[in-house]
């Protein structure tokens, strides 16, 4: 569809018509080793050609960008050799030397060839016909008969049973690999329900792992981030089971906040948003906001972290917490709702939680 | 001095070829295939070469990263994170930035790449809309592109989710919570992808065979048939002189084509470099290793997620409890909308334009996005509504360096997102008409040319002289916005495609996308003549022939504009 | 006054009075007011002319706010402040050598600023000193508690990340809050002044008390924190070191622009000057 010769379009008026050598389409095949003689440089008009002197000129300056670029890329290889890694400083360094020296050698390389084609390579437009890319009518009609054709010879169509076999074997066929997949997890079954909060399980200091002695945690306007005891660096119990620990004056708690499950104006809140589990962490002491960096969702941790503004649709879970003999802070039990994201089981645990109460 | 035969070197492996794949009728088509010239048909090699050197890059980063969420101590050259534990992957991570020489470079240059092969999609994907380059027989092509597209922001999440740092971690959750807010089967899906509860130990092998090997492989084929496709169907030319629907009017692949085409290889390179070199990009270092206890302030994805990020932002908390379950709403419609509106309207946009305008005809001459007033309207429309979610995305940031109000930002982007499309709408169509009216007045007056005449009466002028012969051509190249045709006939029965609620729609959405645009009349006799006319255009005009089809369009043709 | 009228529920926002009516005013109340007793802690403690130099400073430049004995005051005009007692000298010390007091504008933060003539190591020493008396409170650190050298930088990171970097970003760069309230960059924030923060807890921020983060480990964070941020940043510009909006805004504005640069003159047309 493309075989038609191009033609070169007649360059616009203001434009020096020149007469140069270009090989007329075709003729590209001499490029596979049919050897040529001397042959007569074909003639066509619309051609610029650059002027001999600025095509010298041009050369040079495309010469001394080459040349840059081939010393660029020595450069490279030496900082490669000289710039050893290894502190913070010397990686940067190296970085540094590296990056620059191949940014010198790709750019100028990439101005070299622009000069270069738009300086010595001879300007003109070529033109070529397009067609409809649909097929011929005649061709179409002998695809057409083709296929009936080899339709009719596999006996598709007059063997009901084989069809149908046939489809019913390609059915599971299909689904195997669907099937593979099954073993990439288990089944979540109630986990997400649970976390690894128990009656009496102590709440450690995260980064610190150290138990919280209630009577320690005594600033009014103090958080901490809280882990599981035996489980501090278990991502998949803190995924759940981390803990924002909040100091009230006791007189700051407003009725939204099971006052049973705190100890002291300490009050224990999941840390995992329950719009879609980034750890609500900002705490702000004036205003009571537990503000989740994600998305933004802001909880009162007054009032039980009941939503005031935000995508999350449900207040922060509360976790009941006591103290031990030794005056630490422990759990009284697992959360009481799940903790985290919604999802299409969880229903409103909530509201099964009150109707219970 | 100029080559007479070609030289051994070069002839001895070509016939080689030949004799074996017969390559000489190949190459005799196509060493001067005709590329049209313009800047902006360049800008899709902008991504074409980001995912050379992602391949590139990429491989050499995986010489040294380990895909695995097994706990070490790290040990390395990075001293504020000495004796910290944390997985394999991050401490691998930690591993090329600073004791691999040269591999800090390679990953900055393979995450710029990343940004700049998304950013590079969507410029080109806008050329091609704005331009109607996706019209047949180019919708195939448009739907690869779509399809790319989609794949590149999957690469993308699955890529920067690797280095299992604490940013790269908060999106991980954020995906976690997304999947597990689908309705029905959405615990199974996040149980399967992360081999159990979050984080589990298996979901930075599985995302690194995903993003290493699986979409790779398919965007490889895609881009493969995208170029084919190209290829076989020509590029589309802007509309100018001496170019029509029947040809193609450039410069040939050999050599010049070749030679620009590898020149832009090497500045997307070169750009590449100077970004990973000069711009530190996704310092994970700085991160820390992941833990799903903890968060920063301004966690942001990567800037093509920023529009997800945004829509779960602005959506205020609705959630539906019943019998049981659940549907978080405030999850689905931020996570599944936008994208869905976004990435269908794509993908449909060709197809209801051609139902729309009854155009069934091939289009290779470029439309100037002004000549199609609501197609560009609409395109920007769409841009608002992608830019302000994606400007919501860092709402935080916007709130903390020019202290406005945190909710404020929220609240002004739940109105905006529907009122700052419209307003885009209006704005562009206006500036479109304004833009062919201008059209109009440098064909009809001219262009001033800085010559001050004085007349025999004392009056002072300034010559207007033609417009150059090719900027009139390529203004000419407007053509008319075909409709279906909606009149009804002598009885009074309206055309088979305008009957039933569905065509009377079909009719009107014909009328108005195809209106206005004849009322700015290029071709057609101007009221005011004046004698400053250009001349020569009808000549011009000649060789892109109006597609002539609809009615609706007819009776205002001749409507001039008044001075 | 209305703006002024309109914030004045906020326990912060409320300093909007001439400065030299200030003064003169407090220099009328100091002299017509009685002597505190509260003073005879600090007396018995040696610092005697510091409480009296201090609260002679308190008087003329903290009273119109924070009532004339640091009691707090409420007012519906503007001008009212919390009361002081039991803040110790370490929040004197944090806000008033970080410029965040006197607070001059109403707004919803004090914001760090250039000190007044009259603020220096003596006249923070006596201010300090004199709040102090008023009720206890945390006390300023000594300076090798707070002394970077002395901390384990990568134990800090630790503790870094899980308490302060979800306001105040990965590398203390800050952030937003709600209502307009931000997390403050730490990068302007001496040594001491991060340790008085924790302990304190400044404006809307949470306090971390030394009985649950115990003085050594704020010094590691404090070595952590002064580490990271005079740390070279090994690939390049920063960009401010807030993650990805920057990156992408680059990635913008200097990759595509430059690249649709070299676009443009790879195919440029050049016009043709006619040499014949």
């Amino acid at each position: 569809m493309t075989e038609n010769p191009n033609d070169i379009e007649q360059a616009e008026e203001r434009v020096p018509r020149r007469v140069i050598g270009t090989p007329p389409p075709g003729d590209e095949a001499s490029a596979l080793g049919a050897p040529v003689s001397t042959r007569e440089p074909i003639k066509h008009e619309g051609v610029t050609y650059p002027d001999p002197d600025k095509a010298r000129k041009a050369e040079r300056i495309v010469a001394l960008l080459f040349v840059v670029s081939f010393l660029a890329a020595v450069a490279f290889v030496a900082s490669y050799v000289v710039f050893q890694v290894g502190t913070i400083d010397r990686t940067a360094t190296s970085n540094l030397a590296l990056g620059s020296s191949l940014t010198v050698a790709l750019l100028s390389l990439a101005a070299g060839i622009v000069v270069w084609v738009r300086q010595i390579m001879p300007k003109y437009n070529l033109v070529q016909e397009r067609h409809p890319m649909v097929s011929a009518t005649d061709v179409r009609e002998s695809v057409n008969d083709t296929f009936l054709q080899g339709a009719n010879e596999s006996g598709f169509v007059k063997y009901k049973l084989l069809r149908r076999t046939l489809l019913l074997a390609a059915a599971p066929l299909g689904l195997l690999p669907l099937v593979l997949l099954k073993d990439l997890g288990p089944l979540p079954g109630t986990s997400l329900r649970h976390t690894v909060w128990s009656k009496g399980r102590r709440l450690m200091v995260e980064g610190t792992k150290q138990p919280i002695r209630a009577a320690d945690f005594n600033s009014p306007g103090g958080i901490l981030s809280v882990v599981p005891e035996g489980h501090e660096e278990d991502l998949n119990a803190l995924a759940k089971a981390t803990l924002i620990l909040i100091k009230f004056r006791p007189e700051e708690l407003k009725p939204g906040t099971n006052i049973n499950w705190t100890h002291d104006g300490i009050v224990a809140y999941s840390k995992i948003c329950t719009h879609v589990g980034c750890p609500a962490a900002l705490y702000e002491q004036t205003t009571h906001h537990i503000l989740c960096p994600c998305h933004q969702s802001t909880f009162d941790a007054a009032d039980g972290a009941k939503v005031i503004f935000g995508p999350a649709a449900r207040p922060l879970p509360q976790l009941p917490i006591a103290v031990d003999g030794e005056g630490y802070l422990i759990a009284q039990s697992d959360f009481n709702v799940p903790v985290g994201p919604s999802f299409w089981e969880r229903g409103d645990a909530e509201a099964e939680v009150r109707g219970k109460a | 001095m100029s080559l007479d035969s070609t030289p051994k070197a070069i002839a001895g492996p070509a016939n080689f070829v030949d004799e074996r794949i017969g390559a000489g009728n190949f190459l005799k088509r196509n060493l001067r295939k005709v590329f049209p010239d313009h800047w902006s048909f360049l800008l899709g090699e902008i991504a074409l070469y980001s995912f050379v050197i992602l391949l590139l890059t990429g491989t050499f980063l995986t010489f040294f990263f380990k895909p695995s969420m097994g706990e070490v101590v790290y040990n390395g050259s990075y001293e504020p994170l000495v004796g910290v534990r944390m997985s394999e992957a991050y401490a691998s991570s930690l591993n090329i930035s600073f004791d691999i020489r040269g591999g800090l470079l390679i990953r900055q240059i393979h995450h710029w790449a990343a940004l700049l092969f998304v950013a590079g999609m969507m410029v080109h994907m806008l050329r091609v809309f704005f331009t109607g380059a996706y019209r047949k027989p180019r919708e195939l092509n448009w739907i690869i592109g779509v399809l790319l597209l989609t794949l590149a922001l999957l690469e993308g999440l699955t890529g920067y989710s690797l280095p299992d740092d604490l940013l790269s971690g908060a999106g991980l959750r954020i995906t976690e919570g997304v999947a597990m807010s689908i309705p029905l089967v959405g615990t199974y899906i996040t149980f399967f992808l992360f081999g159990g509860e979050y984080p589990g130990h298996d979901v930075i092998s599985r995302f690194y065979s995903i993003h290493i090997l699986l979409i790779p492989g398919i965007l490889l084929a895609l881009i493969s048939a995208h170029l084919i496709l190209m290829w076989v169907q020509k590029h589309t030319q802007m509309p100018g002189k001496g170019r029509t629907e029947q040809n193609v009017v450039g410069a040939p692949f050999y050599p010049s084509f070749m030679a620009k085409s590898g020149a832009y290889f090497l500045f997307t390179f070169g750009v590449l470099a100077l970004l990973g070199t000069f711009a530190q990009i996704n310092p994970i270092w700085l991160f820390g290793p992941y833990t799903p206890a903890d968060i920063s302030a301004g966690s942001q994805p990567d800037f093509y997620m920023g529009f997800l990020e945004g829509a779960l932002r602005l959506m205020p908390a609705w959630e539906i409890n019943f019998l049981g379950h659940t549907l978080a709403l405030s999850v689905l419609i931020p996570a599944l909308v936008p994208m869905g509106i976004i990435m269908t309207g794509l993908a449909l946009y060709p197809f209801a334009e051609q139902w729309i305008t009854g155009d069934r005809s091939e289009h290779h001459v470029a439309d100037r996005p002004r000549n199609n007033p609501h197609r560009t309207s609409i395109g920007l429309a769409a841009i608002a509504f992608y830019g302000i979610l994606w400007l919501l995305g860092a709402n935080d940031w916007i709130s903390a360096k020019f202290h406005i109000s945190l909710y404020t930002t929220t609240v002004v982007g739940r109105w905006a997102i529907f009122i700052g499309p419209a307003i885009a709408y209006f704005v562009t169509y206006r500036i479109c008409i304004g833009l062919q009216r201008g059209d109009q007045e440098v064909l009809h007056h001219g262009v001033e040319s800085g010559v001050i005449k004085r007349l025999p009466n004392g009056e002072y002028i300034e010559v207007h002289v033609p417009p150059a012969e090719d900027i009139a051509a390529h203004v000419l190249g407007k053509k008319r916005i075909p409709a279906i045709e909606a009149a009804p006939d002598g009885e009074g029965i309206p055309p088979k495609g305008a009957r039933g609620p569905l065509g009377r729609l079909r009719a009107r959405l014909s009328q108005t996308y195809s209106a206005d645009t004849d009322a700015i009349s290029l071709d057609g006799h101007h009221d005011g003549a004046d004698g400053h006319h250009a001349d020569g255009h009808h000549a011009v005009n000649g060789a892109a022939p109006h597609a002539g089809v609809g009615a609706g369009a007819d009776k205002e043709s001749t409507r001039s504009i008044g001075h | 006054m209305n703006s002024i009228t309109a914030r004045r529920r906020h326990p912060l926002a409320r300093y909007a009075v001439l400065i030299l009516a200030l003064s003169l005013l407090g220099v009328v109340y100091a002299l017509a007011a009685p002597v505190g007793d509260r003073a005879d802690a600090a007396i018995a403690s040696g610092k005697a002319d510091d409480v009296a130099a201090g609260k002679d400073l308190f008087a003329a430049h903290c009273a119109s706010c924070h009532g004339l004995n640091g009691e707090g005051s409420y007012s519906s005009g503007g001008g009212s402040g919390p009361s002081l007692v039991g803040v110790g000298a370490a929040a004197v010390d944090f806000q008033v050598s970080s410029g965040r007091m006197p607070y001059a504008d109403p707004g919803p933060q004090a914001p760090r600023k250039r000190l007044p003539e009259w603020v220096n190591q003596d006249s923070i020493r006596q201010l300090a000193a004199y709040v102090q008396s008023l009720g206890g409170g945390p006390t300023k650190p000594s300076l090798e508690s707070v002394d970077p050298s002395k901390g384990d930088p990568a134990k800090g990171g630790e503790l870094f990340r899980a308490n302060c970097i979800q306001c105040h970003n990965f590398v203390g760069s800050g952030g937003g809050l709600t209502y307009g309230k931000y997390a403050p960059p730490l990068n302007p924030a001496t040594p001491t002044q991060i340790y008085e923060a924790m302990i304190t807890g400044p404006q809307a921020m949470p306090v971390f008390n030394d009985t649950t983060i115990t003085p050594d480990e704020k010094r590691d964070m404090i070595a952590y924190i002064v580490s990271v941020r005079q740390q070279t940043d090994p690939g390049g510009s920063g960009l401010g070191r807030i993650g990805p909006v920057t990156e992408g805004l680059v990635a913008w504005i200097v990759g595509i622009s430059l690249l649709a640069l070299a676009a443009i003159w790879i195919t440029a047309k050049k016009r043709q000057v006619n040499h014949d």
